[in-house]
């Protein structure tokens, strides 16, 4: 278990410095300097900003100024707001960014393990279908049609929810659903199929031999053994989360992490960008490293050697 | 089926001369009676028999046939603006109605999907090439070049592909071809473990050892036995990775990184009409009918082949 997880941990490290030259090559492609702008810079700041990020070096050295710069977390200012670090953008943005994407995560697991559970006990009746048009669903309408469509109906025709903003508790309803169908409909999907193989499994059936009742059998044996695999879409779950909230985020008006992406993609503002890039990056590696050790040690089955359990 | 003597049959006991031996031959009772069937042929009769995978494959049709007649339907083009004909509700003039510089819907909407369409066919068709050569190697081969090309492909696919697309796109400006490229950078990963899987479980199978004691050479045992033999799971990857592709165009558009204007592709459309969304909503309905629509089918479509290509499968 410890070697894997130093595994696991060094090709998240891995990952991360791809990434970083990625963007680092990236952004040296681009024409121009960061401190070019219409606002003339005097030229004593100009130089000793590029002295701090080190642009007056040649390539290489600049590239080892940059990694040990991001390693300490400074990931430079934003090119159109001069006096804006972007580590700090990030800070102010992220909490609300956070909050949202928690609740829907939470929303997305409750529910998808939900209607996966109740297709499975229902397997070929109509609750069964019923979740499975919800789940296809789910997975075809793309979510800033969900958001829009959500935004017309509760927010303009019938005024139930406020349209855009994130204020009350109930502004979280509307964002919060076009965020999570896309997962519930996965969720539900990976959790009938896992569970209806549970159930024909032979375990099941000593069990009910044994008399214990149908409920005692659902909550102890099932659904344990049923959601295992719902674990390993944690990952992918966050990514769908991080990169639902840019659109999200812009639909209704909330002034997170993901909306701040889109501004500064829309300015070209590109410190700005590759520093939410890698900050988004850094978060989706985590949460497939914590995925990948969790999985490890629900499931004492799973052989823990690194891609194999990919593959198949 | 009910029997026709049903009523006199229960008075009557049976003798033995109600039974006669059948006349038929010991090779007649060898026959097969149903005509043999390739296994494509069997799959392709499963997969008419699932009406809502036929109705989604008729839908599917029926978009790409309107992205291709479809802007030449009407009079109008999808670039012309008419400012003193914006905003426009559906009428028998302009069928879809008009947008904010008065461009007909109609016309914009097929050309959107004809975007969509194009995008989404060849990010499906370039991840198809990349994921089959690679995973195809990977999974003959085996050994330590595995290992490392699997690694390889572990590093790249943990680096989230929209993120990857964005920047690409931002730095290269939005065209056609780099966001098509933009999304074949992580695109072939999930193709290539697929196909990695199926050569891995393939290649031990007795007709690929057959052919290599017959003295094939490699590329004949992959091409001609190992590939056909793994058809049906690529097949399945690659109708899902359709809608995917489509997806991902559609929210880098949202995004304002999409095609530029006068083209418009559902994603660009469906923002623009965001902002007028309380006014005019017929401008959002119909990118964002059509577009839901057509991720509808193919993932229908793409589940009904799925069963009908390997009905093990099927839960």
């Amino acid at each position: 278990m410890f070697r894997y997880s130093l595994t696991k941990l060094f090709y998240l490290v891995l990952s991360l410095w791809v990434l970083a030259s990625v963007t680092f090559l990236l952004m040296k492609s681009i024409p121009g300097d960061p401190f070019m702008s219409e606002k003339a810079v005097p030229p004593e700041i100009r130089a000793r900003l590029m002295a701090h990020y080190g642009l007056d070096k040649p390539l290489y050295e600049q590239y080892f100024v940059y990694l040990s710069n991001l390693a300490k977390g400074d990931l430079g200012i934003s090119m159109k707001m001069q006096d804006r670090e972007v580590g700090q953008t990030i800070r102010d943005a992220f909490p609300y960014s956070l909050k949202l994407g928690i609740v829907s995560i939470i929303v997305s697991v409750i529910v998808g393990i939900g209607l996966g559970m109740v297709a499975a006990l229902r397997h070929r009746k109509l609750l069964d279908s019923a979740s499975m048009v919800i789940a296809v669903l789910g997975v075809s309408v793309p979510s800033f049609v969900l958001a829009s469509f959500f935004q017309y109906i509760f927010g303009v025709q019938l005024k139930w929810l406020h349209v855009v903003g994130l204020n009350g508790p109930l502004d979280y309803i509307m964002p919060t659903l076009a965020l999570s169908a896309l997962p519930i409909a996965f969720i539900a999907r990976l959790t009938r199929s896992s569970m209806l193989e549970v159930l024909t499994a032979d375990y099941i059936k000593t069990a009910k031999a044994k008399g214990l009742s149908s409920s005692a059998i659902i909550r102890r044996h099932v659904l344990r053994n049923g959601i295992l695999p719902v674990v390993t879409y944690l990952g992918p779950l966050t990514a769908n989360v991080v990169t639902g909230s840019f659109i999200i985020e812009q639909i209704f008006g909330i002034g997170g992490l993901g909306k701040i992406f889109v501004t500064s993609i829309s300015n070209r503002d590109y410190s700005l960008i590759m520093g939410i890039t890698l900050f988004y990056g850094l978060i989706l590696m985590c949460a497939r490293f914590i995925t990948d050790i969790a999985y490890g040690l629900i499931d004492p089955r799973i052989t823990l050697v690194s891609g194999k359990e990919k593959a198949v | 089926m009910t029997m026709p003597h049903s009523s006199t049959a229960e008075e009557r006991a049976l003798t033995l001369e109600d039974f006669r031996k059948a006349d038929v031959g010991e090779h007649a009772a060898e026959a097969i009676g149903q005509p043999s069937l390739s296994a494509w042929r069997e799959a392709w009769l499963r997969l008419l028999g699932n009406r809502v995978a036929m109705a989604a494959l008729a839908f599917l049709l029926l978009i790409i046939l309107m992205a291709i007649i479809g802007p030449v339907l009407t009079p109008y083009d999808y670039y012309s603006n008419n400012l003193e004909q914006t905003n426009l509700p559906p009428s028998a003039e302009h069928w879809f109605g008009t947008d904010d510089l008065g461009r007909d819907m109609f016309a914009r909407t097929w050309m959107g999907a004809r975007i969509s369409l194009t995008v989404g066919f060849s990010a499906a068709a370039i991840n198809l090439v990349i994921g089959v050569v690679y995973g195809g190697i990977m999974g003959y081969v085996g050994g330590r070049l595995d290992d490392a090309m699997n690694k390889i492909s572990e590093i790249i696919y943990s680096v989230p592909d929209l993120l990857v697309a964005i920047l690409l796109v931002v730095v290269f400006e939005p065209s056609l071809g780099t966001i098509i490229l933009a999304l074949c950078v992580t695109g072939w990963i999930n193709m290539s473990w697929i196909v990695r899987g199926q050569m891995m479980q393939l290649k031990n199978q007795e007709y690929a050892l057959a052919s290599r004691s017959l003295g094939s050479p490699h590329m004949r045992i992959l091409f001609r036995h190992l590939l056909p033999n793994a058809m049906g799971p690529i097949i399945v990857t690659l109708t899902l990775a359709v809608p995917t592709a489509i997806f991902s165009e559609a929210v880098l558009s949202f995004l304002g990184l999409g095609v530029q204007s006068p083209a418009a592709s559902w994603g660009t459309m469906i923002n623009d009409a965001l902002k007028t969304m309380i006014i005019y909503p017929w401008r959002l309905a119909f990118p964002a009918l059509f577009i839901s629509l057509m991720m509808l089918c193919f993932n229908l479509f793409g589940d009904g082949l799925r069963d009908a290509l390997d009905p093990k499968m099927k839960k």
